[in-house]
């Protein structure tokens, strides 16, 4: 089966000479949902900015295909929707219509498509009735609901997603989980939030400085690198 | 949010709102010109131009006290030169001054408080501003959003550590503290702009913003750009006249 995101040994160093990724192979096929889980300043969101062409390092990334490369750019952050994990920064538009517009709008939609499509969007989401309230007025969950919108306006194939459920109360959670399952589209999830990754992914990555440190399904990545809380709450209820 | 304001006004419903942006535009360039130029009897011009926009402030269901004190703004930057004019010995130069840039700035204001920018700069665009210069606008007033979200973080911040910024400017030892604040906040404003751009370019922005509302130039508008000409060229012959 062809992979949707075919990324091979990727490298990538910033300014001031961090080394953010530092030689990644990873592939996501369709229908799939993988979780990226890993330390604060592994690479996870790094990794995450190369798979729209927002960070272009050195080794191959190919999304439906194609190379992210200058030439492709357009067509590339059409298949891929990045949606970040503050979604004050994704929503700049002075409606949340209009936000969502945005990027049909820019992919070449008429004015009417672009309407129709995010109305569409929003519907989707469960916010149509949101869609003339400023962002600014919008709850936590409701924003990141737009925010996806604003990504689904797109008709991506493929969903990244940092720290989705970050800054959402737990009904908001469940809620945003309850709506990212139902969506079809293949899905990388960037989070800290295992609860999250067991309800959505099929399979998980470890990031260790900039590395694959390993993968598998989420059960076992959690397992091989601790990465819950079991072992916080067995100290708590020892305590008890 | 108190940045918010203003693009609240700008949603409005009434008449004035949903004039095409062009025509406001122009209105408002007539009027900046016909004011600038005005030499005669100018406190008597100056209280017709005043009464006109209060009345298109009632008109627009704009809310006519938050309007009147926010064109105040400019008055602590004319007032100097103000100051100059009466030190020389001319009053009258003195109160054209600060009359010009207050009903120039609450003429621009209404405009900007009945238009949504995007239109606004959709308006420009099409009236053939450089596309540039109008991204620039753009960004600009996006930024000042951020750097007015940031402030106010950092402000609520520094007041639950039960610290302000006014006390640490009164005190010299401290003073290094608001310069920290300052740099802070570019620093975190510069960050969170960054985290918008990226955002945009993500979702195809290729430095056109395009908008949904594509309205066209209707009757309407240019009933309204002949109607403004009139009212503004027409008080300021018939007050010369007159007076």
């Amino acid at each position: 089966m062809q992979p949707l995101v075919d990324v091979r040994d990727l490298h990538y160093r910033y300014d001031d000479g961090t080394v953010a990724l530092d030689g990644v192979d990873f592939q996501l096929f369709p229908g799939e949902t993988v979780a990226v889980f890993g330390a604060n300043g592994s690479g996870k969101t790094t990794f995450a900015l190369h798979l729209n062409g927002l960070l272009m390092g050195e080794g191959s990334v190919t999304v439906c295909g194609m190379p992210v490369r200058h030439d492709t750019l357009a067509q590339v952050r059409q298949k891929v929707g990045l949606v970040f994990q503050d979604s004050d920064n994704q929503l700049f538009m002075p409606t949340a219509l209009e936000d969502v517009a945005f990027g049909p709008l820019n992919l070449g939609l008429d004015r009417e498509a672009a309407q129709t499509r995010a109305r569409e969007s929003l519907a989707a989401v469960g916010m149509a009735h949101a869609s003339a309230k400023a962002p600014y007025h919008l709850s936590a969950g409701e924003k990141k609901r737009v925010a996806i919108a604003g990504i689904l306006a797109m008709s991506p194939e493929i969903l990244v997603l940092d720290e989705p459920t970050t800054f959402l109360d737990p009904p908001g959670q469940n809620a945003l989980l309850e709506l990212l399952d139902q969506l079809p589209q293949a899905k990388i999830l960037v989070t800290h939030d295992v609860d999250c990754a067991r309800a959505l992914a099929s399979r998980a990555i470890f990031f260790d400085k900039g590395k694959i440190a390993g993968e598998g399904p989420v059960e076992e990545v959690v397992a091989r690198f601790h990465w819950d809380r079991i072992a916080l709450s067995r100290t708590a209820s020892s305590r008890r | 949010m108190h940045h918010v304001v203003l693009d609240r006004w700008s949603r409005g419903e009434s008449a004035l709102h949903r004039r095409d942006a062009r025509a406001k535009t122009i209105a408002v360039l007539v009027f900046l010109i016909v004011l600038a130029t005005a030499r005669r009897s100018f406190l008597t011009l100056s209280a017709c131009y005043l009464g006109i926009l209060v009345a298109v402030i009632i008109a627009a269901g704009l809310p006519l006290m938050g309007v009147l004190k926010r064109a105040a703004v400019v008055l602590p930057f004319t007032a100097v030169f103000a100051a100059i004019s009466l030190a020389a010995g001319e009053p009258m130069r003195a109160a054209a001054l600060v009359g010009k840039s207050y009903l120039s700035a609450l003429a621009v204001l209404i405009l900007v408080s009945s238009t949504p920018l995007p239109q606004l700069l959709g308006g420009l665009e099409r009236m053939g501003v450089p596309r540039y210069l109008l991204m620039v606008a753009q960004f600009l007033y996006r930024y000042l959003f951020v750097i007015s979200e940031e402030a106010q973080h950092m402000r609520a911040a520094l007041q639950a550590k039960s610290g302000s910024l006014r006390n640490n400017l009164r005190n010299r030892e401290k003073f290094g503290a608001p310069a920290g604040v300052l740099s802070v906040l570019f620093a975190r404003s510069y960050a969170h702009a960054e985290g918008v751009h990226q955002a945009m370019q993500a979702r195809g922005f290729r430095g056109h913003f395009l908008t949904l509302s594509g309205r066209s130039f209707a009757r309407a508008d240019a009933v309204f750009v002949a109607a403004a000409l009139i009212l503004i060229v027409g008080t300021r012959a018939v007050v010369e006249v007159l007076v």
